[in-house]
């Protein structure tokens, strides 16, 4: 019982993005604690911005300095090319999203008040608020941050976790529609909850087989363990669900419409955004460096999945009569395209590296046009919130030109017309795929854009050839920090249609060293 | 497999006592019925009628399990690290004074939202 315990060596300055977001949401809570209501949200609002700013310039600075080459933290954290990639977008699409939270009618003045009780019209009565969506939202970001990031399973599982909780809960606090709200967090929080289970059981299968959680030892014990192959392919499978579902691939997309209606929309263009560029980067970090020796087992049922998820996620959003969730049901369809991009995947390190590089661009290009989407979701109102279905949207262009031009364009986006960023993002994918000899699966995707195409267009036929219904909704005047979004994304929408050079480019770069081990 | 023989004794001891306790209670036990005691739940909470249509219902005793299990939590992590105290030094302290400092923030956080208050 002697002798000291080595202290781990921790690289501060690799990790402080995430230090920097997860202190600041501490100090989050210390405000929700000890300052006076009133004051928290001028206190929140700073905080949160700068703290997401500085993230992002302790990003760009890693990568000034130079990409480091080995994991971090005893090997549980892999800062490398793609990490800091998908850092500096989810970070970008975080402070985007703040912006839109930052119009607090959003949200709910007492969340523990039963709707419609007198107890909540009396706390609306007080002005009272949840400013603890702040902190909340920084934590959640900082698991986004960490999870794509992590270098072993039992990290990464604490990063879905953590990424995962304040989700849940930011779900359930939307001002207007609550019981709707409250009935998508619970289902959120269940479903989620399962799929973590699945995710452990995963990671202990995995652990069975390989002796270790670290990725790079489970790929080292591929082909060397003999006569665990159960435990391998079971393990994999549990693993494959917990992933896909935070993605919302079919067959686990259920839960992704019923959230992003229910959540207040500043949150669903969080979820939408920065949740699934992480899970993307978790995803792709899992199969390429633990999984990547066994891609002759796992490539045919991402095929199918992908398959699967594009048809599903296109052909239902047809049938949607609600903007928002034929906003979630796109955004299946659209993580169906970026699977394509993960099963693009060949033995040479130059086809991984371009499939990789498309599947950051693609992230980027969808993360800004969907906040922007649902940006403008959030400003076309009714007397009783947002307007949701789609026929109160009928003859929006004729109401407000500029609104529904803006939102046209982002659905032309969505569709991959050529001159946005859409357009790019899809052809970087599957110019990938076919490289990578995935062509049928390429012929799926371009059958299932065009399907997709048909109801972006509907949606915008509707908005400028119809007549608008007399007491249609009204476009509120959008508050500095929803305009400052909208603009954001379009410019980004445009700037990535029009020149994606520096930025593809950059993707190249982060792609080049691919995940390090 | 030696070393399994205490914890099996244990076992046994657990079980006995378990079985025991409970067998004993209804011969030994006093029987004194009253409103309070055949109620569903023993410790207080009025299982019904709730208020028509939902209404508010005390969550004060949630609260405190909840503390309980943060509380709980520390001290599962505090136990390893006083063992090893001396071994782990200087930087094992500043991480567990850390985590603490993170307990305590939630811990000001439920005390100034009056979680800690019964009414």
């Amino acid at each position: 019982m002697n002798g000291t315990i080595q202290a781990p060596t921790l690289e501060y300055a690799q990790l402080a993005p995430m230090l920097v977001v997860f202190g600041a949401a501490i100090v989050g809570v210390l405000v929700e604690a000890f300052a006076p209501r009133y004051l928290r949200s001028a206190i929140h609002v700073p905080i949160t911005l700068l703290s997401l700013a500085g993230a992002f310039a302790l990003t760009i600075w890693q990568v000034v300095k130079g990409v480091p080459t080995k994991p971090a933290a005893m090997g549980a954290v892999a800062v490398d090319g793609p990490s800091l990639f998908i850092w500096g977008t989810i970070l970008v699409l975080a402070f985007v999203s703040v912006l839109l939270i930052n119009d607090e009618d959003h949200f709910v003045a007492a969340a523990a008040a039963v709707p419609g009780s007198a107890e909540e019209e009396q706390a609306l009565h007080e002005g009272a608020g949840h400013t603890e969506v702040y902190p909340l939202a920084l934590f959640a970001v900082g698991g986004m941050l960490l999870f794509p990031a992590s270098n072993d399973l039992l990290v990464m599982f604490v990063a879905l976790e953590v990424m995962s909780l304040p989700l849940y809960l930011l779900c359930g606090l939307a001002r207007r529609r609550r019981l709707l709200s409250q009935e998508a967090a619970v289902k959120y929080f269940l479903l989620g909850a399962f799929s973590s289970a699945f995710f452990l059981y995963g990671t202990a299968l995995l652990y069975g087989y390989a002796g270790s959680i670290d990725l790079a030892k489970i790929s080292a014990a591929l082909g060397v363990v003999g006569g665990q192959e159960t435990l391998l392919y079971i393990g994999v499978a549990m693993l494959g669900v917990g992933l896909l579902f935070k993605i919302g691939a079919a067959p686990f997309q259920a839960w992704k419409p019923d959230v992003y209606q229910g959540a207040p929309t500043p949150i669903t263009a969080l979820m939408a955004s920065g949740t699934l560029v992480a899970a993307f980067g978790a995803l792709l970090r899992v199969f390429w460096v633990a999984l990547g020796g066994l891609d002759w087992n796992w490539s045919p049922v991402l095929w199918a999945v992908a398959i699967l998820t594009m048809v599903v996620g296109a052909i239902l959003a047809i049938t949607q009569t609600d903007i928002k969730r034929m906003l979630a049901y796109s955004s299946i369809a659209h993580g169906g395209f970026l699977l394509v991009g993960v099963v693009a995947t060949g033995a040479a390190a130059g086809q991984n590296s371009k499939a990789l590089s498309a599947i950051l661009f693609y992230l980027v290009a969808y993360g800004f046009t969907t906040v922007g989407a649902f940006a403008v979701v959030t400003m076309v109102r009714d007397a009783g919130g947002e307007a949701w279905h789609l026929s109160r949207w009928a003859g929006l262009g004729k109401r407000s030109p500029l609104l529904a031009g803006i939102f046209a364009f982002f659905l032309l986006a969505f569709a991959g017309i050529p001159l946005t960023s859409g357009f790019f993002g899809k052809y970087a994918v599957f110019q990938a795929a076919v490289a990578g000899g995935a062509t049928p699966l390429v012929i799926v995707g371009v059958v299932a854009s065009a399907v997709a195409a048909f109801f972006y267009v509907r949606v915008i036929v509707l908005m400028f050839f119809s007549d608008p219904a007399a007491d249609g909704p009204s476009v509120v005047l959008p508050s500095r920090g929803t305009a400052a979004v909208v603009g954001v994304a379009v410019l980004a929408t445009v700037f990535l249609g029009v020149f994606p050079q520096p930025v593809l480019h950059l993707a190249q770069n982060a792609a080049q060293s691919l995940f390090i081990r | 497999m030696e070393l399994y023989v205490p914890i099996l004794v244990l076992a046994v001891l657990a079980a006995g006592f378990a079985v025991f306790s409970v067998g004993i209670a209804p011969f030994t036990g006093p029987k004194r019925w009253n409103r309070a005691k055949l109620d569903a739940y023993e410790c207080g909470i009025e299982p019904t009628p709730q208020p028509v249509g939902g209404g508010r219902f005390p969550l004060k005793y949630m609260i405190t399990a909840m503390l309980f299990i943060v509380f709980d939590i520390e001290i599962i992590f505090l136990y390893p690290w006083a063992v090893a105290f001396d071994r782990l030094g200087v930087f094992g302290l500043v991480e567990m004074v850390l985590f603490i400092v993170t307990v305590l923030v939630a811990y000001a956080y439920v005390w100034r939202r009056r979680g800690l208050d019964w009414d």
